[in-house]
């Protein structure tokens, strides 16, 4: 399978695997993503600046100062050449999600029926789905995230939210989200998870990232403000969300 | 209390800048940084300080600072209209830009309009004593990120200063206006030109375009001659699957006018770019103001490389070719030599021998 290369100015440049959706090509951007991460701190790829994954593509940012296109493409050509595990290690995580309180889920009802189910069973279509974060983009920590059960696929709502609540968790075309701020949206809520997607008093305050493998675990109203409260108040344990494959 | 500096009237918009956030697009963080990267290196310098020193980046309308410090000293750069220095018992008085300056506690610097630009710097020696957040200074507003407290410049602010105050020494100034070039702008085509036709490619670079009302850090809405897709919009011509974008890249939506995108964009999206504008052109987008108009023309990743790294070459020698700007009262020596008002006089002055324009050292380093 031959890649692409599409130039963004003298700044960068986008390795593409394909033009379609699929776990098999997204596999091989976080890989190629990966590899490149790998070979900057063993110092064979000096002047790349990040890289940013996609669901189809890679994009290199470097400094044209200390390096060039000329000297860094094919360097990136061998690491494609070296061989790219399609299924490099991820994280499993495991997001606490309230769909219970109709609050938290105003699009429900709406989404069982469109989708000829119960909302019990789009639930559990929901809480049964293999999910993949594939890229985050847009806002600071939003993840789209791909896998959702087919049954449970719909367009994005005809008239979009002014205001969606922080951490609303929501469905749309083949994919589940989780909104970091409030913002606008258009997708449909189903839930809550009482976590932040986007915390700056976090070290890390990104949480998901690009290749986590990512599960919805059921919790009830009284649990959601225990963990809600603990998050806000900084007290929280991420680590008990995830663990590694 | 700990030296800084008060805002007493807020700007339009002022903003703690340096280089950007950079290493976290893959988890959505845009880079955001100084909009002209030539403008803050500038103003650093001047300081005295590393050039990825966060600075106050200032959109339109500067603010009125006070200083709540023994001294601090200051650079401005960009085009100010002029900045005002005004203290009690004494008539306002302007303050050149492009080079550095001493102010004393109480003094109140009225920074005020920028002409012909939209973008100007002030830095301070030594740097703001704020927290970096995710390695940067870098305020991102859209995530309430940081330089001060997420956010632009509000009246009742404080700006902590690292240095409680600074010795007196000579002030320097740039030799020459830095020139950011002029005539088209330099884009190198792709990621995506192939999503235009061939027409829609020309339209592209043998029109005018004129910057719109909507311009802001994100980037800039540009009005002109509508560009055509090779594909109908209806069809997807204007819609790809979410793709990285880079500094300076051209998303064309199905509308057909073209928007490049800036410090504050988003890190992916999924309109069609088709060109990306070339690094050392970065600069003049970020000083562009509504109205102004702008063309556009296609070079080679390797011309614009080339073209960046000789952008690099002269401002490192207008760094070093800094001259000894003119003491309080004193008069500017090397100004009135480049000015041709005097020549072949030699004064036995003991700031002579050091901004003499032909001193290849200038300034006081």
């Amino acid at each position: 399978m031959s890649v692409r290369y599409l130039s963004c100015g003298d700044t960068a440049f986008t390795v593409e695997f394909g033009n379609e959706i699929s776990p098999g090509i997204n596999g091989r951007v976080m890989a190629l993503h990966a590899a490149i991460g790998l070979a900057r701190e063993a110092g064979e790829i000096a002047g790349v600046i990040e890289t940013v994954p996609t669901m189809r593509s890679l994009m290199v940012t470097y400094d044209p100062l200390s390096t060039s296109r000329a000297d860094l493409q094919p360097k990136v050509d061998a690491l494609i050449a070296r061989g790219l595990p399609a299924d490099a290690v991820s994280r499993q995580v495991r997001l606490p999600c309230c769909y219970d309180d109709p609050e938290f889920a105003p699009d429900l009802a709406e989404v069982a029926e469109r989708t000829n189910k119960t909302p019990e069973e789009v639930i559990a279509a929901h809480l049964a789905s293999p999910f993949k974060v594939y890229v985050l983009g847009f806002m600071p920590g939003l993840a789209y995230v791909a896998g959702l059960d087919q049954a449970l696929f719909l367009p994005r709502r005809s008239q979009p939210r002014v205001r969606v609540p922080r951490s609303s968790v929501a469905i749309a075309m083949d994919m589940t989200t989780i909104y970091p701020f409030e913002s606008p949206g258009g997708w449909h809520l189903i839930g809550r998870t009482p976590l932040w997607m986007f915390d700056k008093r976090r070290e890390q305050p990104v949480f998901l990232s690009p290749g986590d493998s990512l599960s919805f675990e059921r919790i009830d109203r009284k649990t959601f403000d225990r963990i809600a409260g603990e998050v806000e108040a900084g007290t929280f344990d991420w680590s008990s969300l995830v663990k590694s494959k | 209390m700990s030296a800084g500096l008060k805002v007493v009237r807020a700007g339009l918009f002022d903003t703690l800048q340096d280089f950007g956030r950079t290493g976290f697009m893959a988890l959505g963080m845009p880079t955001a940084g100084a909009m002209d990267r030539i403008g803050l290196s500038l103003a650093n310098a001047l300081a005295g300080n590393p050039a990825n020193t966060a600075g106050l980046e200032i959109g339109v309308m500067g603010p009125d600072l006070l200083v709540e410090a023994d001294s601090v000293r200051i650079a401005l750069v960009g085009p100010l209209s002029p900045a005002l220095i005004e203290e009690p018992d004494a008539a306002p008085r302007p303050l050149d830009s492009d080079r550095s300056h001493l102010l004393k506690r109480g003094q109140i610097l009225r920074v005020g309009m920028i002409e012909g630009s939209s973008t100007a710097y002030l830095a301070v020696a030594g740097g703001f004593d704020l927290p970096a957040f995710m390695g940067s200074l870098s305020t991102y507003s859209r995530a309430g990120i940081g330089g001060f407290d997420g956010r632009k410049l509000a009246a009742g602010d404080r700006l902590p200063l690292a240095k409680a105050g600074v010795p007196a020494g000579n002030e320097r100034r740039l030799a020459q206006p830095f020139d950011y070039g002029s005539g088209p702008l330099r884009v190198v085509w792709g990621p995506q030109e192939d999503y235009f036709s061939d027409q829609g490619r020309r339209t592209f670079v043998d029109s005018e375009y004129r910057v719109s009302k909507e311009a802001d850090r994100m980037g800039i809405r540009f009005e002109g001659p509508t560009i055509a897709h090779a594909r109908s919009v209806d069809q997807g011509g204007a819609d790809i699957i979410s793709d990285g974008i880079a500094p300076g890249a051209i998303q064309v939506p199905g509308a057909g006018l073209p928007i490049v995108l800036l410090a504050d964009r988003q890190t992916v999206g999924g309109y069609p770019k088709i060109a990306t504008v070339a690094s050392v052109d970065l600069p003049r987008l970020g000083r562009l103001l509504p109205g102004q108009a702008v063309r556009f023309a296609a070079i080679t990743v390797e011309e614009a490389e080339a073209l960046r790294r000789d952008q690099e070459a002269r401002l490192q020698r207008a760094i070093a070719g800094f001259v000894v700007a003119r003491p309080p009262g004193g008069i500017d020596l090397a100004r009135l030599y480049e000015e041709n008002l005097i020549d072949g006089v030699v004064f036995d002055s003991p700031w002579n021998m050091i901004s003499k324009p032909s001193s290849r050292e200038g300034g006081t380093k």
